[in-house]
């Protein structure tokens, strides 16, 4: 069983605190992904958990153990980096074995251990070559593999696929996913990309400036993101975000648009606030993904459009704003042509516009 | 059917040439001239010249004799000769000794150079100083600190009760030999330094990290992963001081000058007296190409080792 906890746990460099104090609770076996822009602190928090920056404040429990001041060796933790890591002077099998043969294990048993790596992952027909001679694919893969060798409590993942092309990404993504449902071990993953959050996470952290701005399930940071930060950050297109203030119980735009707020919104009259929608949410009449009832009819010149195949992203100008819709099941349409589109007002976000906070019910 | 038949003169050689050098083919020989004609003049002829000395019982002080050729007369007297033979064992026993002393003192000092974080720049710099001697200068350095009555590692161990004899550094055999090797360590180990400190600055940091993890003690990682990479810089290090230290002259030229009665002749101290000081220059030059053998030797150890090595570094990242 390996727990990981995180309490009140910061990280300065000299007089620059880079994160603020966070706390976090990993179940054992969850898989959770700390997304968040460069310069988040993600990173910096995974490598304290790594043992491979020390921490100035608060503590880092492993299992049962606090392990602020361990060594990483004695963490039992396995890494996988972004560059990959490999040791260039040895063969696969050799990097693969590199962890056992230091822990004194039998040449027997580092064999079969290394064997069954090489089998989960495919590295069959490479294991004596080196690294300088695999793809970066290969490459990551043992990298991979020399992290489950070792059988650690906590798997540790540094952005371990942002060195791949598109196509590889995708791939390998679905084989980490396999990969923790075969190996159940506790996971925390670090990127950049909220695709990869949404698709390998138990729970996504995501985090800004060193501070957790929210922790929740995929659907839960996407349906009810609780700041407008979260809001812009999590989703592909973006959510479309408005200023717009308060009057009576509708929203007003700022070219005048008006769009009834949801029930039960806590904002007072004249209030500045924030408007979101998902390009899910806006769509063209009769292309909408949850059906036009309940919705705001607005007529609006195309600017742009994006076909995906399935969907057409379209762009048009609302609040004085270039905002995406998602027409699902597209015909064919062109720049200039004037759509009704339909914003599903069950949908909206409503954040005030001071402090970035969610303030609908 | 009348048909023109061209006859195809076959072009002289002058045209030939002629030809050549108009056409394009000629430019990558044209522009290697000038380093051609250098290297010819600088290296090809003296070396050349000498080699035929070697074949001539060649006396500096009577020039005719240069053309006095001899065949293997003075290799044949080399082999018989145990004052070169001794020469020459020296020479290899003090390479490899300073070689591979200044190399583990060199690496053990670019190690900890390597950790400071504040003010490395000037540490960097002060460590070239004993490189900035002339060989010369350090040579009569030592001559005095190593003097047995004046000299001041006698005086300190008279001082601190240690001795009650001066010791005689520069005039017993086997202490001259330490004593030599010791200012050459002392000239040298920085160069090694340098060379492998720029090997640790170029270390990438993730398989260091990665050997963390991966269970690694500070030892374990310096073994399997930080000496690995820097055996390239070793190698090169090795390779060109192993050339610098053979070829040690100045240094112990004014320290011993070859002596006491022989015991710290190297072969360019051998090689000089008998050149210059005896004037047999013929016989002095085929020892000269003797121990070119020692050279190649070492020169080709190395670069086999470095070849071997940098094929596991070839971009791993």
């Amino acid at each position: 069983m390996a727990q990981v906890r995180l309490e009140k746990v910061s990280k300065s460099y000299g007089k620059l605190e880079t994160v603020h104090g966070i706390d976090l609770e990993i179940a054992h076996n969850e898989f959770v992904v700390l997304v968040g822009p460069s310069g988040c602190g993600k990173s910096t928090t995974l490598r304290m958990i790594a043992g491979l920056e020390e921490i100035t404040g608060g503590t880092i429990s492993i299992g049962d153990r606090v392990v602020n001041d361990l060594p990483p060796r004695a963490r039992n933790i396995s890494m996988v980096f972004q560059s990959y890591a490999l040791y260039p002077h040895m063969t696969v099998r050799d990097n693969l074995g590199f962890g056992l043969k230091i822990a004194n294990m039998p040449e027997t048993e580092i064999k079969t251990r290394v064997d069954e790596a090489a089998e989960i992952l495919g590295l069959g027909p490479y294991m004596d070559r080196l690294p300088a001679n695999l793809s970066g694919g290969q490459r990551q893969r043992v990298a991979m593999g020399r992290a489950i060798v070792r059988n650690p409590d906590v798997f540790l993942f540094d952005e371990p696929l942002s060195n791949l092309d598109a196509k590889l990404r995708g791939q390998m993504r679905v084989e980490i996913k396999k990969l923790h449902q075969r190996v159940q071990t506790t996971v925390i993953y670090v990127t950049h990309d909220q695709v990869e959050a949404m698709t390998l996470a138990d729970r996504i952290v995501i985090m800004r400036d060193g501070n957790i701005e929210q922790i929740g399930t995929p659907s839960e940071v996407f349906e009810h993101p609780v700041n407008v930060f979260v809001a812009g950050f999590i989703g592909s297109p973006p959510m479309n975000l408005l200023d717009a203030s308060v009057t009576g119980d509708k929203a007003v735009l700022d070219d005048g648009v008006e769009v009834p707020l949801p029930a039960g919104c806590n904002v007072r009259e004249g209030q500045q606030i924030v408007l979101g929608f998902r390009p899910e949410s806006f769509a063209p009449k009769g292309h909408s993904l949850h059906g036009d009832a309940g919705a705001l009819t607005l007529r609006r010149v195309v600017a742009i459009a994006e076909p995906l195949g399935t969907e057409t992203i379209l762009y048009v100008s609302l609040g004085g704003m270039d905002v995406q819709g998602k027409m699902l099941n597209p015909r064919v349409v062109h720049p200039g042509e004037e759509l009704d589109f339909t914003l599903d007002l069950t949908r909206l976000h409503v954040f005030d516009k001071a402090f970035g906070r969610s303030v609908r019910a | 059917m009348a048909t023109d038949v061209q006859v195809l003169q076959r072009p002289t050689l002058s045209e030939g040439i002629t030809a050549f050098f108009r056409s394009p083919r000629a430019v990558p020989y044209l522009l290697l001239m000038p380093a051609m004609i250098v290297i010819l003049a600088v290296v090809l002829v003296p070396l050349l010249v000498s080699f035929w000395t070697s074949f001539t019982s060649y006396n500096l002080t009577r020039p005719d004799t240069l053309y006095n050729f001899v065949g293997l007369r003075n290799y044949q007297r080399l082999l018989g000769n145990d004052e070169f033979w001794w020469a020459f064992g020296r020479t290899f026993l003090f390479v490899t000794i300073t070689l591979n002393v200044e190399m583990m003192l060199g690496l053990g000092l670019a190690l900890l150079v390597n950790k400071i974080t504040y003010g490395q720049r000037a540490l960097r710099t002060i460590m070239m100083f004993p490189m900035m001697f002339s060989p010369i200068l350090v040579g009569f350095q030592f001559k005095y600190i190593f003097n047995d009555s004046i000299g001041l590692v006698n005086n300190a161990l008279f001082d601190l009760g240690l001795i009650t004899q001066p010791i005689p550094w520069l005039v017993d055999g086997t202490l001259a030999n330490f004593s030599i090797m010791f200012a050459e360590v002392w000239m040298s180990t920085s160069i090694f330094a340098i060379l492998l400190l720029a090997g640790l600055m170029a270390l990438p940091k993730e398989p260091i990290e990665a050997a963390k993890v991966d269970g690694c003690n500070p030892w374990q990682v310096f073994r399997h992963i930080t000496l690995p990479f820097l055996m390239p810089f070793v190698y090169i290090a090795m390779t060109i001081r192993s050339l610098d230290v053979a070829r040690a002259y100045d240094m112990i030229r004014i320290m011993t000058n070859g002596g006491p009665a022989g015991r710290t002749e190297l072969i360019w101290t051998l090689m000089t007296r008998t050149g210059y000081q005896n004037s047999q220059m013929g016989a002095a030059n085929a020892m000269g190409y003797v121990s070119i053998i020692l050279s190649i030797v070492f020169t080709f150890y190395f670069y086999r080792k470095l070849t071997a090595a940098r094929t596991f570094m070839g971009g791993a990242q």
